[in-house]
């Protein structure tokens, strides 16, 4: 199947500021996205807008396969994975707990979850609250999602931030495989993944076009 | 394709599942409303003297004020909690419309709560002095007004969200729309105490309840959104 994720000419505001202008982006299977820039300049607006969560401000975010397009609830519940800085997870409910949730909750099916525990060595974690759990620790349940549920496009927001050495080259293999299976990654980032990325570095639209956002 | 179409209601049931157990077990669960209600009935007595006429006159009344007020507690967890751990992220990438994710964290925190709430009343009227023969009637009361409760309660915790704690907030904004329902609940009370039909009551009760069900989820899908954008 292929798939491929176009931002067409898009502007992203928050509040009253105009974040990006006039982006153009293409994503095809086994394409994967580095977002680069400093803080504050939109990466994890980016994403949220590719996410669906909310509509940009201007141009259009498409997505299409085989048959033609795809719309966007259906791109939203069903092909694509959010990673966002905070990892999803209840303090008071137990790895298992949130795990199988996100499974059921997905859709997804029993065999999954079990490779994900394993391909993620979560067991040791499954029995602790999650509000036990340290930041890298949490993010490594994050991931599991990405297992559990099979889904093509995934949006990670400094997804390697919190990780040690040796977790990161886990997941570096986890996003490699991935692609190679025809996925799509659209990561946030400010070290460099890894593996060969397209870069896409954002900048500050210039005054002019922020006041002109600022009218319409 | 079999699996997509089971998927919804599959996803509902497990969301459901799982804030049933997190409403019966987080920050002390249905334990602080229903003490709560337990002292604020308790106090009355000491308040109002132990004379058992005049209890018996106002416990309708007050017992439906106290089942409101103590169904304001637990509101401002509803939503907030989830908010705040970015649980949302995950929920709408899930099979379910927002309205529907409202709606059943609004149903698993009244199952929690407001049903523990409803089950105590006709005990507590029946301690205030009211007869052992309303025991049913208001149990059933009890159950459609804090039904009704805890959806506009719903409405009110989504459009406060993201404002830090915004519990009083939640009671300015959903006290006035527990009006109707404390109205015809210690109405219907009072209508059946002096021998009068109680199906008019009941049935305004009902509508109150169904009125919430239907339009309660849009304006809580809608509040959603605008936070979460």
């Amino acid at each position: 199947m292929s798939l491929s994720v176009t931002l067409d000419n898009i502007g992203l505001k928050k509040g009253y500021n105009l974040l990006i202008s006039n982006l153009n982006l293409e994503a095809k299977n086994g394409d994967a996205i580095s977002l680069t820039g400093q803080n504050g300049v939109g990466k994890t607006t980016l994403l949220r807008a590719i996410a669906g969560f909310f509509s940009p401000f201007a141009g259009k975010i498409s997505a299409s396969d085989d048959s033609g397009p795809i719309e966007p609830v259906r791109f939203r519940t069903e092909l694509i994975h959010y990673l966002g800085h905070q990892d999803a997870l209840s303090p008071t409910r137990t790895t298992e707990q949130e795990l199988r949730f996100q499974a059921q909750y997905l859709n997804a099916n029993e065999n999954n979850y079990q490779f994900a525990v394993q391909y993620l060595n979560l067991a040791p974690l499954l029995d602790l609250e999650t509000r036990l759990l340290s930041a890298g620790q949490k993010r490594r349940v994050s991931f599991a999602r990405l297992l559990i549920a099979q889904r093509p496009v995934w949006l990670l927001d400094e997804p390697m931030s919190p990780l040690d050495a040796d977790q990161r080259d886990v997941a570096a293999r986890l996003m490699q495989d991935h692609l190679s299976d025809g996925g799509i990654i659209i990561a946030a980032v400010h070290d460099p993944l890894p593996f060969e990325t397209r870069i896409v570095h954002l900048t500050r639209p210039d005054v002019k076009a922020q006041e002109a956002a600022l009218v319409d | 394709m079999s699996t997509k179409i089971n998927a919804a209601p599959h996803a509902a049931l497990s969301l459901l599942k799982r804030d049933l157990g997190l409403s019966l077990t987080r920050g002390g669960g249905p334990l602080l409303a229903v003490g709560f209600y337990l002292t604020l009935m308790a106090m009355i007595p000491l308040s109002l003297g132990s004379d058992s006429g005049t209890l018996s006159r106002v416990a309708p009344g007050l017992t439906w004020l106290s089942l409101a007020l103590a169904s304001l507690l637990s509101l401002e967890r509803l939503f907030e909690r989830d908010y705040e751990d970015g649980l949302f992220d995950i929920l709408r990438l899930g099979p379910l419309p927002m309205e529907v994710i409202a709606l059943l964290k609004c149903l698993a925190q009244w199952m929690g709560t407001g049903l523990m709430l409803a089950v105590l009343t006709p005990f507590v009227m029946i301690i205030l002095g009211a007869p052992v023969d309303a025991a049913f009637i208001s149990l059933i009361a009890a159950i459609l007004g804090s039904l009704s409760f805890a959806i506009i309660g719903g409405v009110g915790a989504s459009l406060s969200l993201g404002t830090r704690k915004g519990g009083v907030l939640i009671a300015l904004l959903v006290l006035p729309f527990y009006v109707p329902p404390v109205i015809f609940g210690a109405g219907l009370m009072q209508a059946y105490l002096t021998g009068a039909p109680v199906v008019q009551a009941l049935s305004l009760l009902s509508a109150y309840a169904l009125f919430a069900l239907a339009l309660g989820p849009i304006a809580m899908g809608a509040a959603l959104k605008s936070a979460l954008s």
